[in-house]
């Protein structure tokens, strides 16, 4: 949402696009419109939840099993790491908004860092299953990892479709970060505007919190 | 409604030039017309894909020459399918949102643009890339499951399934976006006057569109990218074979896929409701009631997915239950019927070709909706479920509602878009033809139906020859009524004589600028001072 260079004369204020009355209204619709879309991001991950919730119950064993071969410490570790990032995610936008520019780029910088840390431990977990042979769905030998369940597969089904979907949200929201980064250093943003910063810091937020549902359903339940 | 315009000559079509500046605008009312061309384009392959399914049926295979254009069974599923998957995701979905939404929306409420209008170019360039995708399959490696991908059919057949859901996945990403934009657009940039009780219908008609939107097409989205899941790595979810259920995948695909044909018709209401008041030069009947129906459907449109489902193994008791909420869908569609009807009464009615179109459109949603009750009915349904009745039915509320909309609302504001006007005996003939076509192909289908034909096979009885004979020759009918449709709109924009400001005498704020609109759509801010349909 930059400026627009063709608007047709009065007076225009730094940051309103041509099609805004007020820096405002601007502002107003831009924090609305990233609600909005993350009303769809957790409707998306709603169902998926859904289909968790009616396989759990139907097959509650084997989601135990399943849970069991998970390390709960890694997940737990990750979950301390993006709590934080969200921290720093939240205080880039206060630093924005008092103009220290300096401190909001190291703040975004750290976020960054800890969406990697948080990817980091997740290729070690991923990486540890395809060793041990925990793939999904039919791909998991039942015989050779020694399943008590026969569709166990299924959990691991979920596991990997559910992480992955999320890993992926924390790899775009990385680039959205990065993106933020360079404009922080840039100058683009300050106290009179700073709608991106906080628009992403939403959908990093809400990514947090889609993370803070799936560790305890995945790694704890059972 | 205070407005004029002040400078003519610059409009949006002339206000950059090339094509690099179409491809990169931000304007709505360009992305509007992008969206025209190549929506256009979709629902010109997949009528040619209908009529050659027409064709396929006109005779049974035994009979020689004819009955045998789709060489077999394999060639005539994935005919099929593509029909079915281009004329739903590509035309009527976005049809009436993204073309005239997108144009009118703005001009509607008196804002400049969209809220979002970078977001709205990215919207078009997602919706090509989800159709490019799509497309794609048909070259190398054709599907065959039919639009809806049922499991577990889709998991097993060896064909592009993935990459045509990753397709459908991006253009309902196009979709969310499209509807994001549009309630924002509602709730932060209408004209000072302009409240949300005097906004015009068809803008409340999007605005309730683009809520369904928002809440029905990410779970679509999370059930194509799990089948697609299903298919690379056989997470298991929908596949009995590892403990998983293919029912499910009906469950979510409807959750979706049912509010998404009220997506499809409830902007075509609201076209028709702009219509049936400006040509009856009367006040519409029951605005408040009108607009609010609009969300009630919305609303109910999420509970009743089931009824998709009767036959499926679900149990009896959420039968019964999808059954009688489905029937509550008629209470608000009754509503706004029953409004048009009472505007028409004692109306100055000019029978000019929009509004041709939206008596059309009653007529055959009357129809559509009332078989629609017949199949909510679940002891009907069992009988009917999967024949021709079904598909007559859908055929009547998607094409015979939502097409005669686009074109009845395309005719109507065309004079705005581009300035020129169209030739009026020729979108009459147009009428008339798509009109009685429409009924000849679709209307022996009930009674085929009724007779058990069954729906998706490429052969048939001798018994239902005849009736097959007639819905074939009527799919030529429509056929030509859409030739001269296009012949008049491609003859209006080249030497159409010059349409002034407001050639029908609407009262609704876009026709109060200039024809074509000025790039930033009004010379001066409009002040609203009334409701949209001040006519007497």
């Amino acid at each position: 949402m930059s400026t627009d260079s063709t608007t047709h004369g009065g007076v225009r204020s730094a940051h309103v696009s041509h099609h805004f009355k007020t820096a405002e209204q601007e502002y107003d619709s831009g924090k609305q419109g990233i609600w909005l879309f993350m009303v769809t991001e957790i409707l998306m991950f709603g169902a998926i939840l859904v289909g968790y919730a009616i396989f759990h119950n139907i097959y509650p064993e084997m989601f135990a099993e399943g849970a069991k071969t998970l390390d709960w410490r890694m997940g737990f570790v990750n979950t301390l790491v993006l709590i934080f990032s969200s921290f720093t995610m939240a205080i880039s936008i206060s630093y924005v908004q008092r103009n220290e520019q300096k401190k909001a780029a190291i703040a975004l910088a750290t976020t960054i860092l800890c969406g990697a840390i948080f990817m980091c431990i997740k290729y070690f977990e991923y990486s540890h299953k395809f060793h041990l042979g925990l793939y999904p769905g039919r791909f998991l030998d039942v015989a050779k990892v020694g399943a008590e369940h026969a569709n166990l597969g299924m959990y691991f089904g979920f596991y990997y479709c559910m992480t992955g979907l999320h890993g992926l949200h924390v790899l775009i929201g990385m680039g959205l970060i990065a993106w933020l980064l360079i404009r922080t250093i840039r100058g683009d943003f300050h106290s009179q505007y700073w709608i991106p910063v906080e628009g992403v810091g939403i959908f990093w937020h809400i990514v947090d919190l889609i993370w803070i549902f799936l560790f305890p359903l995945l790694y704890l339940v059972g | 409604m205070a407005t004029k315009s002040a400078h003519h000559g610059d409009n949006y079509i002339n206000f950059e030039k090339g094509l690099w500046s179409w491809l990169t605008t931000v304007d709505h009312k360009r992305i509007g017309l992008m969206y025209m061309i190549s929506v256009m384009f979709f629902f010109f392959v997949g009528g040619v894909m209908a009529l050659l399914l027409r064709l396929e049926l006109f005779a049974p295979n035994a009979t020689a020459n004819v009955g045998q254009v789709l060489k077999n069974g394999d060639v005539y599923n994935q005919v099929l399918t593509y029909h079915g998957a281009i004329m739903v995701f590509m035309v009527i979905v976005p049809g009436i949102p993204a073309i005239l939404g997108n144009f009118f929306l703005p001009l509607h409420l008196g804002a400049k643009d969209v809220a979002f209008p970078k977001i709205n170019l990215l919207s078009w360039y997602c919706f090509m890339a989800g159709a490019a995708l799509a497309i794609l399959t048909f070259f190398f490696n054709k599907i065959d499951t039919g639009w809806t991908f049922y499991t577990p059919y889709s998991i097993r057949t060896g064909t592009a399934t993935v990459l045509m859901v990753l397709g459908a996945f991006v253009m309902g990403m196009s979709s969310v976006l499209t509807g994001l934009n549009f309630i924002v657009t509602v709730h932060k940039l209408r004209a000072p006057g302009m409240t949300m009780h005097r906004m015009p219908l068809f803008v409340w008609a999007l605005y309730s569109t683009a809520i369904l939107q928002m809440l029905a097409t990410p779970v679509l989205a999370i059930t194509l990218l799990l089948l697609a899941a299903e298919k690379l790595f056989g997470v298991g979810i929908f596949d009995p074979a590892l403990g998983g259920d293919p029912v499910l995948f009906q469950h979510f695909f409807w959750f979706y896929s049912h509010p998404a044909v009220y997506i499809m018709i409830i902007p075509a209401m609201g076209v028709v409701s702009e219509l049936i008041t400006t040509f009856s030069r009367k006040v519409i009947f029951g605005y408040t009631a009108i607009a609010y129906s609009s969300l009630g459907i919305a609303a109910v449109s999420f509970f009743v997915w089931g009824h998709h489902m009767f036959v499926s193994g679900q149990s009896e008791t959420a039968g019964i239950l999808f059954s009688f909420i489905t029937m509550l869908v008629g209470v608000p569609t009754a509503i706004k019927m029953f409004n048009w009807v009472a505007t028409l009464y004692k109306g100055s009615i000019s029978f000019d070709s929009p509004m041709l179109f939206a008596l059309g459109f009653l007529f055959l949603f009357a129809i559509g909706g009332v078989t629609g009750i017949m199949l909510a009915t679940l002891p009907i349904d069992v009988h009917f479920h999967d024949t021709y009745f079904v598909v007559a039915h859908f055929h009547y509320v998607m094409v015979g509602g939502t097409l005669m909309a686009l074109m009845g609302g395309f005719y109507y504001w065309f004079p705005k878009m581009f300035g020129k006007m169209f030739n009026e005996n020729l979108a009459r003939l147009s009428f008339v033809f798509i009109f009685i076509g429409f009924n000849v192909t679709f209307f022996p289908q009930f009674i085929l139906g009724a007779m058990g034909m069954p729906r998706r096979y490429f052969d048939y009885i001798p018994a239902y020859e005849t009736l097959n004979k007639v819905s074939t020759v009527g799919s030529w009918l429509i056929l030509t009524g859409f030739l001269f449709g296009l012949y008049a709109i491609v003859q209006g924009i080249r030497k159409g004589p010059k349409a002034s400001m407001n050639p029908w005498n609407s009262k609704t704020l876009e026709w109060q600028t200039s024809s074509p609109p000025p790039h930033d759509n009004f010379a001066v801010e409009p002040i609203v001072t009334a409701g949209p349909y001040e006519y007497r």
